[in-house]
């Protein structure tokens, strides 16, 4: 599959592929079903609830020199306090080099100095798994610093794309706290016009923040250790409307990887969550068992990238090997301006078995 | 009945004089954390320490809501101060050059300007900040308009224009979130003594205007009115002496 290398023409319409883990293996295709986002309100019923990442996205790109006047770029990737953030450091060149052949940053001691325009930083620490992972802390904090990260700093893109992200390309529709360094992207296909038609099919919404760092890094000792520990804040509000889901056996649909780290993150051995701030070093793999999550609407994925994986945790191997060979075949396009997958049980079946489906997932399991 | 302001996010456009700076030092006295956006650093500052000393939280974000590239660093900024925002007042605006000019003398950069900073900055950060909004079920965004959007006042056509396009697209943002909890106010001021109106009329009587901190005061009450005017109103406060001759003093007139 190719990524996508532009913003599509408008962001709720790309095509979207939808994988029914409850719907029949036969006939080949009886659980997959290829349309286009607008769709999406279709293969939801009422009192379903998603879940989105309302993280707005950092411009978390750094570019500048230390003191010796080599280039640099910072990549940030945590928030650790007021004026420290962790990052990823690169040498020349920016993202239209692929992150595996950017040369690494000239060797930086603990106490060199970066600056970025009028932004200073320090290097407080550097992590034990790579020396291009540090801990930067700032000349500036708090505002100051907000305002300085965002006059300096640009969207962390990779070199699939064909032009510079402008700082709108990057947000969701219901972007709010500046805590994602990197889109939660699954939910760049939300317009209005569906949030609000799903609203009127009596699916409800309900939202948390979860601070998703970088994909990739072009470092292996790195990349090996991604996704760091990410912080994540649920609100109480979320808590309940996903209790009152599973009390009412409606869906619980989480749009994106980061949602379902911090939901299942956050969840307990009995599937009870806790609400309030966290941090989660989840990482969510085929033999992952969620607790809190049926479904979730993603970015396309081919069957080889971390993320493809993460959906092996919500559907079979054979399903998503078809899944994975359908979207290949039609030609569609991954990565954060994509198109887009909902694997849901259920999405398919018709209203009638679909009620059936939920009265069997509300028996106790001995009955 | 009422409910209380304090504790709530408001980000206030325009906030570093006139009134836009007596509802930042409103709204933070009532408890709320307010962010307030304007384009002078210097001024804004002076703002945000006053309303710091005064025991109250403000924080600044220096930009000019005309800039396109300007709308989420102001959301981002504000979001990362304070949180998301519950209330945004968009009340920056600009008169235009003055003397103010009749339209045939008015040179079209300066019918654009007007719009720029008075209509689509407005819609821009409108756009960025009622979508968390509607998420989360609940917002207030304030528009503020003046009678120059209604009354076909000579001279004050590019402003005029802009800010009657303004109160429209209140009432249709309005119309488009019913239901959503997020409400929508055009608010008329009225003749304020400000910077602002003795540029445009200089030699008027500064007796007769009604004080910024009277009308923010009136604008926090408004907020604070449970249940408040109804979404999509347009809401005229006069407060200034020549209202209180007509025995109106303090009145919100909801039309």
């Amino acid at each position: 599959m190719k990524p996508a290398t532009t913003y599509p023409q408008q962001r709720d319409d790309v095509r979207l592929l939808v994988i029914d883990p409850a719907a029949p293996l036969v006939p080949p295709g009886a659980a997959l079903r290829e349309t286009r986002t607008p769709a999406l309100p279709d293969f939801l019923a009422a009192g379903d609830l998603l879940i989105v990442n309302d993280a707005a996205t950092v411009p978390a790109s750094l570019r500048g020199r230390d003191d010796d006047g080599n280039q640099i770029e910072a990549r940030l990737l945590a928030a650790r306090a007021d004026d420290r953030f962790s990052a990823v450091l690169f040498g020349a060149g920016d993202w239209h080099q692929r992150t595996e052949d950017r040369p690494p940053p000239a060797a930086l001691p603990v106490g060199a100095r970066l600056r970025f325009r009028a932004l200073v930083a320090q290097i407080a620490a550097r992590a034990p798994a790579s020396p291009r992972l540090v801990d930067l802390r700032f000349s500036a904090a708090g505002d100051e610093l907000w305002a300085a990260l965002y006059r300096a700093g640009r969207p962390v893109q990779y070199s699939y794309l064909a032009h510079d992200l402008p700082l709108w390309a990057v947000q969701t529709v219901y972007a709010a706290r500046p805590w994602a360094f990197e889109m939660p992207s699954a939910g760049r296909p939300l317009s209005w016009e569906i949030l609000l038609a799903l609203r009127r099919k009596g699916v409800r919404w309900a939202s948390l923040t979860h601070a998703a760092g970088l994909s990739a890094t072009g470092d292996p000792a790195i990349d090996a250790a991604l996704p760091l520990a990410e912080r994540y804040d649920i609100p109480a509000a979320t808590v309940r409307a996903v209790s009152e889901t599973r009390a009412r056996g409606g869906r619980v649909v989480a749009v994106g990887t980061t949602v379902v780290r911090a939901l299942e993150g956050a969840a307990m051995e009995d599937g009870g969550l806790r609400a309030g701030a966290g941090e989660t070093d989840l990482i969510i793999d085929p033999a992952f068992r969620p607790r809190v999550i049926d479904g979730v609407l993603s970015g396309a994925h081919a069957a080889h990238e971390s993320h493809f994986s993460l959906l092996a945790a919500f559907a079979g191997p054979t399903l998503l090997a078809a899944a994975a060979d359908h979207a290949e075949r039609a030609g569609f396009l991954t990565h954060e301006l994509g198109d887009s997958m909902l694997v849901l049980p259920g999405a398919l079946a018709p209203a009638a078995i679909r009620g059936a489906l939920r009265a069997a997932s509300q028996s106790p399991p001995d009955a | 009945m009422s409910r209380s302001i304090a504790g709530q996010n408001v980000m206030v456009t325009g906030g570093s004089r006139g009134l836009g700076r007596a509802l930042g030092e409103a709204l933070a006295r009532a408890g709320a954390r307010v962010v307030l956006v304007a384009r002078h650093a210097d001024e804004l500052a002076d703002t945000v320490a006053a309303i710091r000393a005064a025991g109250g939280e403000a924080h600044a974000v220096v930009a000019d809501v005309a800039a396109r590239d300007a709308t989420h660093a102001i959301a981002g900024q504000a979001a990362a101060a304070v949180g998301p925002i519950d209330v945004l007042v968009n009340n920056a605006s600009t008169l235009g050059p003055v003397p103010l000019r009749l339209l045939l003398d008015t040179d079209c950069e300066d019918l654009e300007r007007a719009l720029a900073v008075n209509l689509v900055g407005p819609f821009r950060l409108t756009k960025a900040v009622a979508g968390p909004m509607v998420l989360r079920g609940r917002g207030t965004i304030i528009n503020v308009t003046s009678d120059a959007a209604t009354e076909a006042y000579e001279r004050w056509g590019a402003y005029g224009a802009s800010k009657a396009a303004l109160e429209q697209l209140g009432r249709v943002w309005a119309a488009e979130l019913a239901g959503t909890g997020v409400r929508v106010l055009n608010v008329d001021p009225g003749e304020m003594d400000t910077r602002m109106h003795a540029d445009a009329i200089p030699d008027a009587n500064r007796a007769e205007l009604a004080d910024p901190p009277r009308v923010a005061a009136e604008i926090v009450a408004l907020l604070e009115a449970d249940p408040g005017p109804t979404s999509g109103a347009r809401i005229a406060i006069r407060t200034g002496p020549t209202a209180a001759a007509a025995g109106s003093e303090e009145t919100a007139v909801v039309t």
